[in-house]
């Protein structure tokens, strides 16, 4: 069907940043993850995990707690601010100094009134929730000490937070502190260091549950202050505690990369006296343990080893179905890669700065399976360091290859390239256009004399660039309401059509000669995670969270029959069953039938022109069909052709001289630059 | 299997006409496991060194005067100290010639005896219940002693006990019938008092043994009904205050040993280790109202692991230290040497690996301890199932009249009349829930005919054998009488059904079956299963064909692989390899032979038995076992039916056993020589097997490895295609 020369490439050296801090919203079902880099990112569970929202770090920001209050995220870190988050615009909306040093925790009680932030200098300082804002309002009694965790009894009457050596218990409304439940050190030679209660959980029986650095979980008695049991679950620290919603298990996380589960159980059978029973062990990551959610049916967790690991509870989810797989989240449901595709040229984004490279070259030409001698080595063009603190949050090299931009929270930056074969020159673009600004999706036309830039309220700015300036021409709006960010934008290969899609699930397609609305592609209930628009049929391919296939005619303005058909048809299960979305789609100028698509872990090529593959056909084929007969392997061959020889895949891009461009990340060379584990005793070592 | 070792004499008794104890007053290891004091009840202490058989030396007091408790060897002094005339205490060295010189101090009350442990301090035990140090009992020997027992109680007996931490004394006294024990902490010092369960009204204690594992005191108890008990003290205990309440002490029963009509008088009980008992002066389970017996039972399995009848007079007294029993009987003091290696599961009965059959066949009727141990039914655990059925076994033989009847009728009746009752009551038993007490009726069969040679049910006998009920341990005559009566199909149901038969037994039936002629062994009805399975095994014995485990009876004979080509070669190997093919036994013989090789055995134990079989049974079994083993590897099917058959490893094991117990001998002998020649060249053909699949092994992980090493680097333009 086809042969390819692909430029395997592994010098992507991106790496991500360590999980701090997760809350789960329960009611909308968003998971919110703050690195350490700063950056925020929201996971929608109920739309197969997708990534959809990613608001970029900053240098010096340091998020140790994040919280849900509604739909409202806050977040709170050893700056000693306590940041509001604007998910529709994906930036901070405000921060505010909360005048106590870093802040170690913040926790809002359940009615999404009042934050409480614990904080160095042993304050507990309680925040009004006001419909724009958040205000002081008054400190609970000072302590001596840092605040190391909060948690609030579910009524809001009553306060716990963790310290060193103790726990305190604080009554919400004088202020006072009721109860000091004294933590024991650890024994030996940690007697002497401060024990560190990294984590309480207040229960609604008043039960308080409480990890510390001694490696204890302890379980107390809240309206006494007494300790009720103690839990040695590691020699390291406990750092992190989730409850579930119904208070009948309590997970900890702790330095060894493990996850303890603790159940509220009778010890025996039908018996009423229930105690907290130390029941499962997960280990699922190598490093600590920072962050854990504890959703009713799963455990989700992430650490230093940066991977977001979705762990189903099976007694409470359906064994071998799609939802009992464990999900790790290792990579960005995003592209972090542009390539120029005339150009030959690759464009890596990273939190802080810009690497620009030029592939390789091999005169040669080879079969199947084998590696082409490298004549010129791939080579690093530029190193483009941003300007002040803010991290990068999107990037866009154009096909041309000399057009360059990236934006910020704060700015937009463009600058123009001239490469020859030994003369490299970057010139920034001075005067940009106003309306450039709060954007989060940066795309260059194929003929590189338009720059389209996603803004707020779902917007997307056009801007005309030339050799000398670059001049504003439109806002492109839709009408639909949504103010969701745009994180897609798709300009047609003939420069007609931009199709944009936003994380309300809708793909709206415009027409750049009339600057306006074209249509909208009827709402489907996942979002988008890939749009393309077919450069001869016209037709838009859109790929969806939950692994959907659709094609629209945009000049019928319907569904293709081809589509119809898939629909009808449905999908392969083993398609169906990847977990990582696809993150780019693109065409074969030479076989209009022919659609490429890749997700983490292969990369596909549907050829429409193939019947699709039955439930039960074997879906990855490639092996057998590579073993028949030419005349026989036409009869056996479906419309999927998935390769798999290349893993961990952040891009997939076919250059104008039809050869490909896969940019691995393997994992292990993630891993290779993770710092070292606690040591632990491995048996016969 | 724990096993008593012949013993020998340490020294000569004065017999003791009308006394109940022996002369001997108590044995103390001296500064070796190889040398003990003997503290008679007179005058004399004297000191042996046992492998030797010799006294060492020996002290006296003088005429008149009296020890009055067990002379003990201080380890920390090389001092020996006893106690003459209740309040003098005696000290001296064995370079001490006479004893009335050496020291001596008196003591303001009366003592009961002296301890010394394992390298700790001696300590003095009053008669009132009073502990003292050695020495600081001697810094002022006229200090006044507390009585710590109340009026009327009394010592019955006393030990010492070293923990890691502490030394404690124990003893336990009787007060109107209830029965206490003291432990008694020295350094710091503190009392701790408990109370003994009650056992039936008037009985008391005959003997009590204490050991100290797992932070526990381990009491162990015998009483004249026959019920060994347990207790466990522990060590740290409550906090002590002053012993104020005797607290209650939970036992648990380890034993019911048989005790028959009467009670015991004299009798012991000590543990050798933590599953081994060893029981003295209790009758042997299959020997008749006699008691002059040493026994080993195990506890954890309920069976008796050793036995051995001692002759004369047993005064209910035993020690042991380090592998050696001393025990005092008639006029002489045995030193018996006895080995109880760790009781695992598979010790105690042996190899069974036929875990197929075993599943299949027998768990249904007899209880496999993987049943027992792992089993559905068997939620209770092992020991505590055993000892319900001990337990009821009393209760429910005093409630079902019936059985008692007919065990009284087995004593008199004529067999039919006994074969009817038998089969009448078996048919009332629930077959789930088989009473015990059935195993008594099997027991009475047996000694009827032992008694009277004319009497011999079989009927009634291969009824009783597949339940649940009997063993070898509790009937042990039975399969030789069965043996003796030419009753194989009895024979081949107790080896089916019996765990636990000793090796020298099945030695012995492997040793009639092999004998037994052919004719003869047709002439048998058998357990129709196992003949079916021979009838197969020699009905398609000519249909087999091919290659099977990489071995083919054609090429056994040489190592030419072109033989197989050549059609002509192939036919006269072929002729050359069948006479092994034929069954070398008529079937019922086969048979009863697989149910031998089927049995439990440890290897050492069988090994001297196997010695004895002459050469002509050594090579007809041989040339069986090779025909089982030709047949099994040359077609697949000892997998593939559901027969009870002998699993391959077992006919291997048999095959090298009886290589190991002859080799010689065949060696030597015309007739085996073509059979180890075969076995060789089968082996080697096997060895072969192996080793091509071991380079086959070693070409699958090269290529694994060379999967492996692409390692692409950091860029790379590579070619791929898609289909």
């Amino acid at each position: 069907m086809g042969e390819f020369k692909v430029h395997r490439v592994r010098f992507f050296d991106y790496m991500p940043s360590a999980i701090r801090s997760m809350a789960f919203n329960s009611h909308t079902e968003r998971l919110a993850v703050a690195r350490a880099d700063g950056a925020v990112e929201i996971f929608n569970f109920a739309d197969n995990y997708f990534q959809e929202k990613v608001i970029a770090g900053r240098d010096g920001r340091s998020i140790e707690a994040l919280c849900w209050v509604g739909c409202r995220l806050f977040s709170a870190g050893l700056d000693g601010e306590i940041t509001e988050y604007d998910l529709e615009n994906l930036r901070p909306r405000y921060s505010i100094e909360a005048y106590g040093g870093p802040i170690w925790t913040i926790s809002g009680n359940s009615e999404g009134t009042l934050l409480a932030a614990g904080c160095e200098d042993g304050t507990v300082k309680m925040f009004e929730v006001l419909e724009d804002r958040i205000q002081f309002q008054r400190n609970l009694s000072r302590q001596k000490g840092r605040i190391i965790s909060l948690s609030w009894h579910p009524s809001g009457a009553q306060i716990a937070a963790g310290m060193m050596d103790m726990i305190r218990i604080f009554d919400s409304e004088t202020g006072h502190a009721t109860h000091r439940l004294l933590v024991d050190r650890g024994v030996g030679a940690s007697k002497s260091r401060e024990v560190v209660v990294w984590s309480v959980a207040f229960l609604n029986d008043h039960t308080i549950i409480s990890g510390d650095s001694a490696g204890k979980v302890q379980i107390w008695d809240g309206l006494t202050g007494t300790l009720i049991r103690t839990h040695l679950v590691t020699k390291w620290d406990v750092l992190v505690l989730a409850v579930s919603q119904d208070e009948s298990s309590v997970i900890a996380g702790t330095s060894e990369g493990t996850i303890v589960q603790f159940q509220f159980i009778s010890s025996t059978v039908g018996q009423q006296d229930k105690l907290w029973v130390r029941t499962r062990t997960f280990k699922n990551h190598s490093h600590d343990v920072r962050a854990l959610v504890h959703t009713d049916s799963a455990v989700i967790s992430g650490g230093m080893d940066t991977q977001l690991v979705v762990r189903p509870l099976l007694d409470k989810v359906e064994k071998n179905t799609q939802e009992s797989a464990l999900r790790k989240i290792a990579f960005p449901h995003r592209n972090l890669v542009s390539c120029a595709k005339k150009a030959g040229l690759l464009l890596f984004q990273f939190p802080d700065h810009l690497e620009l490279w030029r592939l390789g070259e091999s005169d040669r030409n080879g079969t199947p399976g084998e590696s082409l001698p490298v004549n010129r080595k791939p080579e690093k063009l530029i190193q483009l360091k941003t300007k002040g603190e803010d991290h990068i949050c999107c990037s866009a090299l154009s096909p041309c290859g000399s057009w360059l931009s990236y934006a910020t929270v704060a700015a937009v930056r463009l600058y123009r390239l001239q490469i020859s074969s030994n003369n490299i020159s970057i010139q920034k673009v001075s005067k940009l256009p106003r309306e450039l600004k709060s954007v989060h999706q940066l795309c260059f036309s194929s003929d590189s004399c338009r720059l389209f830039a996603s803004s707020s309220f779902s917007s997307v700015v056009v801007v005309a660039l030339n050799q000398t300036d670059c001049k504003y021409l439109h806002t492109l709006k839709h009408k639909s309401g949504s103010r969701q960010p745009i994180h897609i934008l798709s300009p047609s290969e003939d420069g007609q059509w931009l199709a944009t899609a936003n994380t309300d699930c809708e793909i709206h397609v415009f027409n750049l000669r009339k600057m306006k609305l074209h249509c909208s592609v009827p709402a489907y209930s996942s979002c988008p995670t890939a749009v393309s628009i077919h450069p001869t049929t016209g037709n838009l391919v859109s790929v969806h969270a939950d692994q959907q296939i659709f094609e629209f005619s945009l000049k019928q303005k319907e569904y293709s029959e081809w589509s119809r058909q898939l629909q009808r048809q449905g999908l392969h299960p083993l398609w169906l069953q990847r977990d990582t979305p696809v993150t780019s789609i693109s065409f074969n100028p030479n076989n209009p039938a022919h659609i490429m698509l890749h997700d983490v872990f292969m990369f596909c090529i549907i050829d429409q022109s193939l019947p699709l593959p039955e439930a039960k056909t074997k879906f990855y084929n490639q092996m057998i069909l590579r073993s028949l007969p030419q005349p026989q392997r036409l009869r056996e061959s479906h419309a999927f052709k998935t390769c798999k020889n290349f893993q961990h895949l952040l891009s997939v891009n076919l250059l104008e001289d039809l050869s490909l461009v896969v940019v691995e990340r393997p994992l292990v060379d993630i891993v290779a630059q993770l710092p070292a584990p606690v040591r632990q005793k491995k048996f016969a070592t | 299997m724990a096993a008593l070792c012949e013993g020998y004499t340490l020294c000569g008794l004065v017999p003791a006409v009308n006394r109940r104890s022996s002369e001997i007053k108590g044995i103390e290891e001296e500064r070796d496991s190889d040398h003990v004091i003997v503290t008679d009840s007179s005058r004399s202490v004297t000191l042996y060194k046992v492998s030797d058989q010799k006294p060492l030396g020996s002290w006296t007091v003088k005429q008149g005067q009296v020890l009055t408790c067990a002379a003990v060897f201080n380890r920390l002094t090389n001092e020996y100290v006893a106690v003459s005339d209740n309040k003098v205490i005696r000290i001296w060295k064995e370079d001490d010639i006479i004893l009335d010189k050496a020291f001596k101090a008196t003591v303001s009350a009366d003592v009961r005896s002296v301890h010394c442990a394992h390298g700790a301090e001696p300590a003095v035990l009053f008669q009132r219940g009073a502990v003292r140090l050695l020495d600081s009992l001697l810094s002022a020997p006229q200090q006044p002693v507390e009585e710590v027992l109340v009026q009327d109680e009394a010592i019955r007996w006393s030990t010492n006990i070293v923990t890691e931490t502490q030394q404690m004394v124990i003893f336990t006294t009787e007060l109107k019938g209830d029965h206490f024990l003291y432990l008694q902490r020295l350094k710091p010092n503190s009392v701790q008092k408990y109370r003994l369960e009650p056992e039936e009204p008037g009985l008391s204690p005959l003997s009590f043994w204490a050991s100290y594992r797992d932070k526990n005191i381990c009491l162990l108890y015998l009483y004249p009904n026959g019920r060994v008990y347990q207790s466990l003290v522990s060590v740290r205990g409550p906090a002590p205050d002053d012993g104020a309440q005797a607290v209650p002490l939970p036992r648990d029963q380890l034993l019911s040993l048989p005790v028959g009509e009467e009670l015991l008088e004299a009798a012991s009980a000590i543990f050798l280790d933590d599953a081994h008992v060893a029981v003295v002066g209790v009758p042997h389970p299959s020997a008749g109202p006699g008691k002059d017996f040493l026994c080993i039972w195990n506890t954890n399995f309920q069976t008796l692991q050793a036995a051995k009848e001692m002759a004369g007079k047993l005064y209910g007294q035993l020690w042991s230290f380090s592998s050696k029993l001393f025990i005092p009987h008639g006029k002489a003091l045995s030193v018996i040497p006895f080995a109880c290696p760790r009781s695992s599961l598979a010790l105690a009965l042996g190899k069974l690996k036929q875990v197929k059959t075993e599943e299949s066949k027998t768990s249904t009727v007899v209880p496999s301890w993987n049943t027992i141990l792992h089993g559905e039914e068997a939620a209770p655990p092992k020991t505590a199932e055993a000892r319900k059925t001990r337990t009821t076994r009393k209760m429910q033989s005093s409630l079902s009249l019936t059985i008692d009847q007919v065990q009284d009728l087995i004593k008199t009746a004529p067999v039919e009349e006994v074969e009817k009752e038998v089969q009448e009551l078996l048919s009332r038993q629930d077959p789930k829930d088989p009473q015990p007490s059935l195993g008594q009726l099997a027991l009475a069969l047996v000694s009827r005919s032992l008694a009277d040679p004319k009497f011999y049910s079989s009927r009634a006998l291969t009824q009783l054998v597949p339940i649940r009920c009997l063993s070898h341990s509790v009937c042990p005559d039975l399969l030789p009488l069965a043996l003796e009566k030419r009753d194989y199909f009895l024979c081949q149901l107790c080896l089916l059904f019996f765990h636990d038969i000793p090796e020298a037994v099945t030695c012995a039936c492997l040793k009639t079956f092999i004998s037994l002629s052919d004719a003869d062994a047709e002439r048998l009805s058998l357990e129709p299963d196992s003949v079916s399975f021979v009838e197969m095994l020699i009905s398609n014995e000519r249909a087999q064909t091919g290659l099977q485990n990489g071995f083919s009876p054609a090429l056994c004979e040489e190592d030419r692989t072109d033989a197989v080509d050549d059609p002509k070669a192939k036919a006269k190997e072929k002729q050359k390899a069948s006479p092994q093919q034929t069954c070398p036994v008529g079937k019922h013989k086969a048979a009863l032979i697989n149910e031998v090789l089927q049995t439990a055995y440890s290897e050492a134990l069988l090994l001297p038995h196997l010695k004895d079989f002459s050469s002509d049974q050594v090579v007809l079994f041989l040339r069986y076992l090779e025909f089982l083993y030709l047949r099994y590897s040359t077609d697949g099917f000892s997998q593939m039916h559901g027969y009870r058959s002998p699993s391959l490893n077992q006919v291997m094991d048999w095959v090298c056993m009886l290589l190991d117990a002859h080799f010689t001998v065949l060696v030597m002998s015309p007739v085996a020589k073509g059979l180890l020649l075969n076995l060789q060249s089968f082996v080697r053909s096997q060895v072969r097997l192996f080793s091509e699949l071991g380079k086959i092994e070693g070409s699958l992980q090269e290529l694994t490895k060379m999967k492996m090493k692409k390692d692409v680097g950091q860029y790379s333009i590579e070619v791929i295609e898609l289909y």
